[in-house]
């Protein structure tokens, strides 16, 4: 079986680059701002991405722009579309903004809503429910960027009941966002008659550069 | 009461991040989950925190709940009648 990209979105902190295209966005210094800047460039025409932390706003916004422009959610079924993401930071920034309201006994006003967000593994429940996936999902967390790991994990799922899948890095520390995540199927005459990437360290490691 | 209104709408967007919602968008009288605001939840939980941080009112009694936040009308109400506002 051969597994192939056929999308993909590069972030690193201001930056996004569609299918090597680079996204032209006012140049912002505050990580929120360029959250809302991307979420109206992708017209993304979703209310809850702003109770989001920072790691799954980022999510949100690297997978709807490797999603917009195909029909790769048309072709694929939901149940057999799994979710496969990696990051090095975890949820420690949100982790952190809810250590801060429970450190003052005097003052111990914990958010329910920034609580739901202390585990990593949240932002692909976030992608699931807003493009209504239900396939297999898995959340690595490791030192740095490691296409073997995210492509070693994604032939386990195709080698199950899998047929196609959105993976990547989504990492978002101390302001810093660093994210690669594309769109993953399996070679066949139709699809390759776009254009497609071959599913391989190489070219995952050359993506993510 | 009015007053009351308009403050608590604003601080609802605040604490729930409605950065798509305004104050006039809010009907005071609208179903605050469902139909209404469509709030979830989480949202209820962050309500009974707006309560606890800008009134320091706690709710005793959880079952209580449904009806203080049916509207924010029903949410002023509750704050008026707890001498808070």
């Amino acid at each position: 079986m051969e597994l192939i990209i056929t999308s993909y979105c590069r972030i690193k902190n201001n930056r996004i680059v569609v299918k090597g295209v680079e996204v032209t966005l006012p140049k912002q210094d505050v990580p929120s701002y360029f959250f809302a800047d991307a979420y109206k460039h992708f017209e993304m025409n979703y209310p809850k991405f702003h109770k989001m932390d920072n790691l799954s706003k980022l999510g949100l916004i690297a997978s709807d722009a490797a999603l917009k422009g195909n029909d790769f959610l048309q072709r694929n079924k939901a149940e057999t579309t799994a979710i496969i993401m990696a990051n090095k930071a975890s949820s420690l920034d949100t982790d952190r903004i809810h250590q801060q309201s429970i450190n003052d006994k005097d003052h111990y006003l914990p958010s329910p809503a920034t609580f739901v967000y202390t585990l990593p593994n949240i932002v692909i429940g976030e992608m699931a429910i807003k493009h209504k996936l239900t396939g297999e999902n898995l959340f690595c967390i490791c030192d740095a960027f490691d296409a073997q790991l995210l492509i070693d994990h994604t032939q386990i799922t195709f080698d199950q009941e899998t047929k196609s899948a959105i993976c990547g890095w989504v990492d978002y520390d101390n302001g810093n966002a660093d994210s690669l995540i594309y769109l993953v199927e399996i070679a066949s005459d139709s699809i390759k008659n776009t254009n497609f990437i071959p599913l391989n360290a190489a070219a995952l490691d050359q993506l993510y550069k | 009461m009015d007053a009351l209104i308009e403050k608590l709408k604003g601080q609802i967007i605040e604490q729930l991040n409605l950065a798509e919602v305004k104050p006039a968008d809010i009907n005071p009288d609208a179903a605050l989950f469902g139909d209404g605001l469509g709030l979830d939840s989480i949202d209820a939980l962050e309500l009974i925190v707006l309560l606890e941080k800008y009134y320091q009112i706690k709710i005793k009694n959880p079952a209580d709940g449904k009806t203080i936040f049916e509207s924010v009308r029903s949410m002023a109400t509750f704050i008026q009648s707890q001498g808070k506002a």
